[in-house]
């Protein structure tokens, strides 16, 4: 924690306010702490649950199941999806599978090991006691997931099989062929199904939340916009849950859904809700590079491929040689070369920026140089093409779909691509954020994997979070407060109804000359080059005085055709590209304050005499919580924003530089 | 490329609805077939004209939203979703008629937009396994053959688009129901609730108006995740079966 000394861009861009402590944080050991925190929790006689509503917007991986379980525990649970249907939330699209400490290969993998692990491969930037949490609540979702009908891969004794993943050296990933994330969200699904079927939970799809309603400082519903008929709509309830996702669709191109957005997350931070390491965004090494300016998302290759694959470039700059026309002697397998216990399998953001180095170097492959090649050729000569189909199909089906290259004969071509963020709204143990009765599960909060998410540690958190953490800890919240209902005329609703009328009114009344993707695709392209990858102090501070000029920019000239009253993707678009480059701005802020290189995020200043990322631990130990800084509409920001510093304790892993050499 | 569209154009439910010629120039066999439809509709809203509704979200193939019947097929020419068919697919010049699913239970919302919800409600109805959340046994005391578990996952890649209702001639929905029915009444999680399951699924796929199966195999050629034609037949057994038992949902 810094006191003494001034933070890069405070004063300029944002002021520095109180330290933050977490009032929910457990004590004692570690190993006890989720049970011991279970058993003080206050409970809701079953009776009396039907009585109190819970609302939950999103229903992925955390929302889906949230949803499913808290309707079974009796609560009236009042849902959102902006989707058509619970089934189609992004989580759907997570392809590699699913950690979990059940050391079934007796590799002596333990609860404690993936806590270990995750502690260390999230840089010391998450919580030790929720890390542990995530840990041991791994070995309950697979046994969930496998009574609900989840169709795991199996072995022919019918055991669960299991395979490694990125960063790991057990065998502890569970997975579904390349489509882990599907199985589980129909899993998610299906139960909520169920309940929604029973009457117990009210699903609201192609729905979206517009803002949020506080009174007496309590989170106490939402504001929603009927996405086909344009009503907009009051939704009262006595807890609020947000599980909408992340935001990584601010970079335009991403591997994220097209529809996900920042908008029920950002509504809250404008309303109280702390944002935390808003600029943590993981780049994913194996991404199908980009084909031209058409390009509208990035498509992920599964991370397992690095399991059998190999990466190269050639070692001479400029060959452009066919790859089967490269000597083996003229190839240089960068990974296995730099980091030889690791090799291919080294995590995710060592991958990313080892590929960007070449790349840079002039040795990157394919059109434009943005690619590394991923090859099978080894691995096809060692086990033949069949089996490797058996692992793989799925994901090389793909690939030939998107490139029209056949990757059973020529390597694929890889390069690293936006996927997750780990940045999202500030919560407590107990999943609450900075605003009473307002909780955030999953992506959606700024999550426990710290700087750099493990491979196959999103959908473990996703489920975590909806299936084990919040039933316990919204059900203390519920039983711990009284709850007077709340009169749909109260002035801090018809507030807030009023305010999401105008700024509709407002984007439709602009009328100006370019699309909503035009600055969509302008704010990702600033975002890629000075907050993605690699960052410094000269970049960032140009790409937050471009953004603040595309933010008047916006709100001069965007062009949004059609009502408000009617199915308009345009209007759903334009609110949602204003909630990003809002976001954006703050991502840039944060960007510049944490000077250090720090899991995926590397800051030029910060680096190692061998180019390696360095974190500074004296003095950015902490989370950075964003409080808002001041009511601005329309493209006002009215005021800047304040940094609240978690410190982060680590009493049982402990930090040290990481290194895969 | 250059390409002349035909599109279904209806403002809401309500409205007849007609099709629209556009002309389009500059398309890249690299884009893919809704890349294609947003760079005609950056063009339509700068001309001040309301862009095509369509849904979309994932755009890898995985979750579903997406179907228009392109050139009279469900998902077009080839057996993939659209987001992820490519106009490579298409030749210079070529005209191409786009149209939204077709089924009375899918009713137009906007454009290509339909209402698909009569799957939820089907899912609803059955197709789950009940295990309530935090009483499931530990996951390796169920053993399954890895036959079963792979035919069950060969069932359970449905992604629910709803193509298979639009290539129907009957607008039947047996396949999507018949890949519910295979996953989860293979395993032996799923047979308490085995008969009934089926029952009850088939009633609902019946009250939201989809048509009789007659064995015309259309739905297994659109259908983007191959879910097998078998799986129809096996639906027709499970439906016999529970039936015969008399355990009613």
């Amino acid at each position: 924690m810094s006191d003494s000394t001034k933070f890069v861009g405070e004063g300029e861009f944002y002021s520095v306010g109180t330290g933050l402590t977490d009032p929910a944080a457990p004590d004692g050991d570690i190993e006890t702490r989720w049970e011991r925190r279970k058993f003080a929790a206050k409970l809701v006689n079953p009776a009396n649950r039907r009585k109190h509503k819970v609302i939950v917007v999103g229903t992925g991986l955390a929302g889906g199941a949230a949803g499913a379980s808290l309707a079974e525990q009796g609560y009236h649970v009042v849902q959102f999806c902006f989707q058509d249907s619970p089934r189609r939330a992004h989580s759907i699209a997570a392809q590699g599978g699913i950690n979990a400490a059940k050391n079934y290969r007796n590799d002596g993998d333990s609860v404690y090991r993936l806590f270990y692990d995750t502690v260390k491969g999230g840089d010391f930037r998450g919580r030790e006691s929720n890390i542990h949490r995530l840990a041991e609540n791994s070995v309950k979702i697979i046994d969930q997931c496998v009574a609900q009908g989840v169709p795991f891969a199996r072995e022919y004794s019918g055991l669960l099989d299991t395979r490694s993943f990125g960063g790991v050296q057990v065998q502890r990933t569970f997975y579904a062929r390349g489509q882990t994330g599907q199985q589980l969200l129909i899993g998610a699904y299906q139960a909520l199904s169920k309940q929604i079927d029973a009457g117990n939970v009210e699903m609201h799809a192609r729905h979206e939340m517009l803002d949020l309603i506080i009174v007496d400082g309590r989170a106490r519903g939402i504001v929603a916009r009927n996405l086909v008929t344009g009503e907009l709509s009051t939704h009262l309830g006595d807890a609020v849950v947000l599980a909408t996702g992340g935001y990584g669709n601010v970079f335009f191109l991403s591997t994220n859904a097209k529809g996900s957005n920042t908008s029920a997350i950002w509504r809250a931070h404008r309303r109280g809700a702390y944002f935390g390491n808003p600029c943590y965004t993981q780049i994913h090494p194996t991404c199908i590079p980009r084909s031209g300016d058409h390009q509208s998302k990035l498509t992920l290759m599964s991370e397992s491929l690095r399991n059998d694959g190999r990466i190269w470039v050639p070692k001479q700059m400029g060959d452009n040689r066919p790859p089967e026309q490269i000597p083996e002697d003229e190839r240089d397998y960068y990974l296995e070369r730099i980091y030889p216990a690791f090799g291919n399998l080294v995590p995710r953001d060592i991958a990313s920026r080892a590929a960007k180095n070449v790349c840079d170097e002039g040795r990157g492959v394919g059109p434009g140089g943005q690619g590394v090649y991923l090859d099978f050729a080894d691995a096809i000569a060692r086990m033949g093409e069949d089996t490797v189909r058996e692992k793989y199909g799925n994901l090389f089906d793909m690939y030939a779909r998107i490139t029209a290259e056949n990757p059973y004969k020529q390597p694929m071509r890889i390069y690293p691509a936006v996927h997750y963020t780990m940045g999202g709204l500030w919560v407590d143990y107990d999943l609450q954020t900075t605003i009473p009765g307002l909780f955030a599960a999953g992506e959606a909060n700024f999550s426990d994997h710290g700087a750099n998410r493990l491979g196959a540690s999103a959908l473990m958190q996703g489920l975590s979070d909806g299936y084990f953490i919040l039933p316990n800890t919204v059900n203390h919240y519920i039983a711990s407060n009284k709850f007077a209902a709340v009169p749909t005329d109260a002035p801090d609703v018809v507030e807030v109804e009023t305010l999401v009328k105008e700024r509709i009114e407002k984007l439709l009344s602009i009328n100006g000359d370019r699309t909503v993707d035009s600055f969509h695709k302008e704010l990702g392209q600033i975002m890629w080059d000075y907050c993605g990858m690699a960052r410094n102090d000269a970049g960032l501070r140009k790409a937050i005085s471009e953004i603040r000029h595309l933010r008047d920019e916006f709100w001069k000239r965007v062009k949004v055709p059609g009502t408000g009253a009617e199915l308009n993707q345009s209007l759903e678009k334009a609110n949602r590209v204003a909630d990003f480059i809002e976001l954006g701005e703050l991502m840039c802020i944060d960007a510049l304050m944490r000077e250090e290189s720090c899991g995926g995020h590397f800051r030029e200043e910060s680096q190692t005499p061998d180019g390696e990322a360095a974190r500074q631990d004296d003095k950015f130990s902490f989370v950075a919580a964003w409080e808002y800084g001041g009511q601005g509409r329309f493209g006002t920001t009215g005021g800047d924003p304040v940094l609240h510093q978690e410190e982060l304790i680590f009493d049982y892993v402990h930090p040290a530089q990481r290194s895969y050499a | 490329m250059k390409l002349k569209l035909k599109i279904w154009r209806q403002k809401n439910a309500a409205d007849a609805g007609a099709m629209v010629s556009y002309d389009i120039d500059g398309v890249s066999p690299d884009m893919s077939f809704l890349e294609m439809l947003d760079t005609l509709n950056e063009k339509l809203i700068l001309d001040g004209e309301d862009p095509v509704a369509f849904d979309h979200d994932c755009r890898e193939g995985i979750c579903g939203s997406c179907g228009v019947v392109i050139n009279g097929e469900a998902h077009g020419p080839e057996q993939t979703t659209a987001c992820q068919l490519h106009m490579r697919a298409f030749s210079d010049g070529e005209e191409i008629i786009i149209e939204p699913w077709r089924a009375a239970p899918f009713p137009v919302i906007k454009d290509l937009v339909v209402n698909r919800s009569a799957f939820d409600r089907i899912i609803g109805a059955g197709g789950y396994i009940t295990a309530p959340t935090g009483s499931a046994p530990e996951g390796n005391s169920t053993r399954i053959p890895k036959p079963d578990a792979d035919e069950a996952f060969a069932n359970a890649t449905c992604i629910g688009c709803g193509a298979c209702v639009a290539a129907c001639p009957n607008g039947s929905a047996s396949l999507f129901v018949s890949a519910k029915v295979t996953h989860l009444n293979l395993l032996p999680q799923g047979q308490p609730e085995r008969e009934s399951r089926v029952l009850n699924m088939v009633e609902q796929m019946d009250a939201e108006g989809f048509g009789g199966c007659t064995n015309t195999g259309m739905c297994t050629v659109s259908c983007p995740k191959e879910i097998p034609f078998v799986s129809i037949a096996n639906l027709n057994k499970e439906y016999r079966r529970a039936v015969k038992s008399g355990r009613k949902g």
